[in-house]
């Protein structure tokens, strides 16, 4: 055991952090554990979270150690991460203490997924964390990229496994962005062996990346002996990006959706983000045909304007008419808003309810041709109508039996 | 379990709801005659000392304020300046309610200059109480109890000292206009009706007559021009919002919705939700749903601030019934509006009257620190024991035809339902929903309001599943240990004690 530094630290505890906790272990030689505890919750929780700690210092050998806690009334799955973290930066130990998986998180996810709305989760904040599945976003973004300080990127990975062990994201999508590849890969251990359902793949530029993020990911589900499909979604955030776009969807079946970044493609472009994103219009038009033609979810930027839900409505509804099935959300109260104005609207039901009817008895008169009064009707407009029926079934908006339910 | 004896006065336990019946005649005061008056009408002395003195200010007296200028009140911290330099001792204060600026007020109580405090101990004060420092034994009690122990004759005020905003040589005084405009002075009434002597203290004395009257000049001793009375900005904050925090608004909506989907929310309804973040969203909620439908309430009740006043002049509401005004638009609206009325606790909330309003109130909106199993709250201490908090109206807006309380399953990793709350301030039997982020429960007692949520897609569970998904996240929490010492007695709205608080063990 290979001494690194002589303290180490974890954790937050700034005067504002709730439900987090700043650890401090130095290595001693004699003197047992010395544990001192400050915490919010002492009174109530002070002897659990001493039993946790010389369980986890117990687990890693360690018999002489000063540890200082100040304990925001962070959870048990934030403490042991943080201690976790602290006494890996002083020992050569890859053994993971590992919380355990709640029954709760043991649900799959599927390709066709709605991904509508996924809510960014900095990656280094619990607090953040605890509540974000109540919310009923389509999907959850654990963050372990931008969201996360270079220095914290560590213990940012130990925070994010417990999570996907511990937090009951109330059927979300669970998924997690990793850091670019090939920096990302060294974060797949942590993630690959806890249910994640998707992996966001930030600033990617080429097939290759995924290709090597496959690779990477069949070995460590192997050894873990991981059977559930991981799936991806590649973020596009550069000029080169784009015009990877296709090769990039079409690289791996596990590509699921391609999102498009554009705060940082704005940047490598060279020009102003607007709010009519004029600039970008190329940009997410082709991320979007690139994604038709492979079958797969185009998905829109974020709307930073966490204050202005008439601007996001706006925002969502062009963003819809270009073809986008979904956004990012950076505040839960944006969740409802892109949910909504995604949805079919009730003129747009309404209209498919009729061609589908009249598809339908058609085909039941063996008619080669449908038609609606005096129009004709195509087939690749039964098809769509066909699919704003089948998206508004599964949001709930009309029953499944909307044809009996409308024949008095 | 509580005692029959509280500071040498004899105390009855609570019986449960509804079963005390008080005997005798109400207290009165001593009768006065215009012989010990001036004729001119003007009964200014020169120093709330002056005022204090001729008022014969001894040991052992009970003092009164009010606290309608919340954490801006400059004067009850005069009064006991005053008592200690003149050496008087074992002091009772009397104040509706205490707030941080009160906190100087800790030395006079190690001092001895006061003995214990009936009202409301919050933040430093109710620590210091906790911690078995107090001399005597703090009585805690509801807005409505005040009124109700000061008419009965459980607490006798020898000095009232009630702070103005605008006042007249006679007396007279309102709160709604003046540099320290406070909105209205109803927690003082019972003081000005009872007290053996009353002090009106103001910085803006006005040639006879001060009007509105809110407090009647008849019932005054002494007039007192101070140079300032309170300290505005922190009197109406101004800074009351509806909150940003996407949980509790969440826990907004979901309230919202429940009151809808048992039909609450009609033509003609009425409520009452707190000046807190989440009550104000729920405000605001109803507002979309009325606005939306057509249709207005004919009351909201409790502390006004700007958005009951945009309701009331958008014409989603008839009548604000004002117990308290939050914000510079609460007082506004209450000088220009005649459908907003200023209330006290005695119209609202006094047990031991004629009827009261809260019970004539729908819905109304409140919090709690804790709730139990049975639906027992506690809304004056924490978890961990200490006494942080006072019960203003909350005991007696439980008498509303349905309760609500929307709090979050746990905080930070304090989970809010047990299986027994630390203190108990309101009974569960008058506690009819609990709303939480993770879910809603319904008392069990009311098959009514469960039996309108058939088929809801709102989350129903079992308290007893709420209180078990909270133990799953924060795990279960050890008891906070008590000595035997008690520090402090919870009054039930008849004046029973339904609960005490003992001293923290260190």
């Amino acid at each position: 055991m290979a001494k690194k530094i002589q303290i180490a630290t974890a954790g937050n505890n700034d005067a504002k952090v709730r439900s987090d906790c700043f650890v401090s272990v130095e290595i001693t030689t004699s003197g047992g554990l010395q544990i001192d505890l400050k915490s919010k919750v002492k009174v109530l929780f002070g002897e659990s979270i001493l039993k946790l700690t010389n369980d986890i210092f117990k687990f890693y050998g360690i018999k002489n150690a000063k540890i200082a806690i100040d304990d925001r009334g962070a959870l048990p799955f934030t403490l042991s991460a943080r201690m976790e973290s602290a006494i890996k930066q002083l020992i050569d130990n890859d053994l993971e203490f590992l919380p355990e998986m709640i029954n709760e998180n043991n649900y799959k996810s599927s390709k066709e997924s709605f991904r509508f709305s996924r809510l960014y989760l900095p990656g280094n904040t619990p607090s953040m964390m605890i509540n974000a599945g109540i919310h009923n976003p389509n999907g959850i973004i654990l963050d372990l990229e931008d969201s996360v300080a270079p220095a914290k990127k560590a213990e940012a990975q130990l925070l994010v496994r417990n999570a996907l062990r511990q937090v009951d994201f109330y059927k979300a999508e669970r998924m997690v962005r990793i850091n670019q590849i090939p920096k990302g890969l060294d974060d797949l251990k942590y993630i690959v062996p806890h249910n994640v359902h998707l992996l966001l793949v930030p600033k990617c530029e080429s097939g290759d990346q995924i290709k090597l993020l496959d690779k990477e990911i069949e070995k460590i589900k192997k050894q873990h002996k991981v059977k559930t499909p991981i799936y991806y979604m590649p973020i596009i955030e550069s000029a080169l990006g784009v015009e990877k776009a296709f090769e990039i969807a079409a690289a791996s079946e596990n590509v699921v959706s391609l999102a498009i970044g554009l705060e940082d493609l704005t940047a490598d472009l060279g020009v102003k983000r607007t709010a009519d994103a004029n600039e970008s219009f190329y940009a997410r038009t082709r991320l979007v045909n690139a994604c038709k033609a492979v079958g797969i979810q185009p998905i829109d930027s974020v709307f930073s304007d966490v204050g202005d839900m008439d601007a996001l409505a706006k925002n969502v509804k062009i963003s819809k008419s270009l073809g986008f099935e979904g956004m990012g959300c950076i505040h839960p109260r944006q969740i409802k808003v892109i949910h909504d104005n995604y949805a079919p609207e009730t003129d747009e039901i309404e209209k498919a309810k009729k061609i589908v009817n009249a598809f339908i008895e058609a085909t039941e008169k063996g008619l080669g041709v449908v038609s609606l009064g005096t129009k004709m009707i195509d087939p690749p407009v039964v098809k769509r109508a066909q699919k704003i029926i089948d998206l508004s079934i599964s949001l709930g908006l009309i029953s499944k039996d909307w044809r009996t339910e409308n024949a008095e | 379990m509580v005692p029959t004896e509280i500071n040498g006065q004899a105390a009855i336990p609570y019986k449960g709801v509804g079963k005390h019946r008080p005997e005798g005649r109400k207290f009165a005061p001593r009768i006065a005659t215009c012989i010990d008056y001036p004729d001119d009408g003007d009964k200014r002395v020169p120093t709330l000392k002056d005022a204090l003195i001729k008022s014969g200010l001894k040991d052992g007296m009970v003092i009164s304020t009010h606290h309608h200028f919340r954490n801006g009140d400059l004067i009850a911290n005069q009064i006991f300046d005053i008592a200690h330099e003149l050496g008087v001792k074992n002091l009772i204060w009397v104040p509706s309610a205490s707030f941080e600026c009160h906190v100087p007020l800790i030395k006079y109580l190690e001092d001895g200059t006061i003995h214990h405090i009936e009202g409301s101990m919050n933040g430093s004060l109710g620590k210091f109480t906790s911690h078995g420092k107090m001399k005597g034994v703090g009585i805690l009690r509801s807005h409505g109890g005040r009124y109700q122990a000061i008419q009965d004759g459980e607490v006798q005020i020898d000095i009232a000292v009630i702070a103005a905003p605008t006042a007249d040589p006679f007396g007279n005084a309102t709160g709604d206009r003046g540099p320290a405009a406070c909105g209205l002075l109803g927690f003082a009434l019972a003081d000005s009706q009872y007290a053996d002597k009353v002090i009106v203290v103001s910085d803006t004395i006005v040639p006879f007559p001060c009007v509105p009257w809110q407090i009647q000049g008849n019932y005054v001793d002494y007039v007192v021009e101070v140079d300032k009375v309170g300290i505005p900005e922190k009197i109406v904050s101004g800074t009351t919002e509806v909150t940003k925090s996407p949980d509790r608004l969440l826990l907004a909506e979901m309230t919202a919705q429940f009151c809808d989907e048992v039909g609450i929310i009609r033509d003609g309804f009425s409520f009452q939700a707190g000046a807190g973040g989440t009550a104000l969203s729920i405000g605001i909620y109803f507002s979309e749903m009325l606005r939306a439908r057509g249709m207005k309430a004919r009351f909201a009740r409790g502390g006004s601030n700007k958005y009951l006043v945009k309701m009331l002049e958008e014409g989603l509401t008839d009548f604000i019934l004002d117990g308290q005004t939050f914000d510079l638009e609460g007082v506004r609206s209450m000088r220009e509006n005649w459908n907003h009325l200023n209330t006290s606790p005695f119209t609202s909330y006094n047990y031991h009257g004629k009827g009261n309003f809260a019970s004539m109130i729908d819905v109304v909106i409140l919090g709690a620190t804790e709730v139990d199993v049975s639906f027992n709250a506690n809304v004056v201490s924490h978890s961990d024991g200490l006494l942080l908090h006072g019960i203003g109206g909350w005991q007696n807006c439980l008498a509303s035809k349905c309760v609500i309380l929307p709090i979050p399953l746990f905080r930070d990793r304090i989970p809010v339902i047990l299986d027994e709350v630390t203190t108990i301030c309101g009974p569960g039997e008058l506690i009819d929903v609990i709303v939480t982020e993770r879910g809603i429960a319904v008392n069990p007692k009311r098959k009514d309001l469960l039996k309108k949520l058939n088929g809801s897609k709102l989350p129903i569970k079992t308290i007893e599943e709420l209180k078990a998904e909270a133990e799953k996240i924060c795990g279960k929490p050890a008891k906070p240990k008590f000595t035997d010492k008690i520090v402090a007695a919870v009054k039930w709205v008849d004046g029973t004690v339904i609960d005490v608080v003992r001293q923290i063990a260190e």
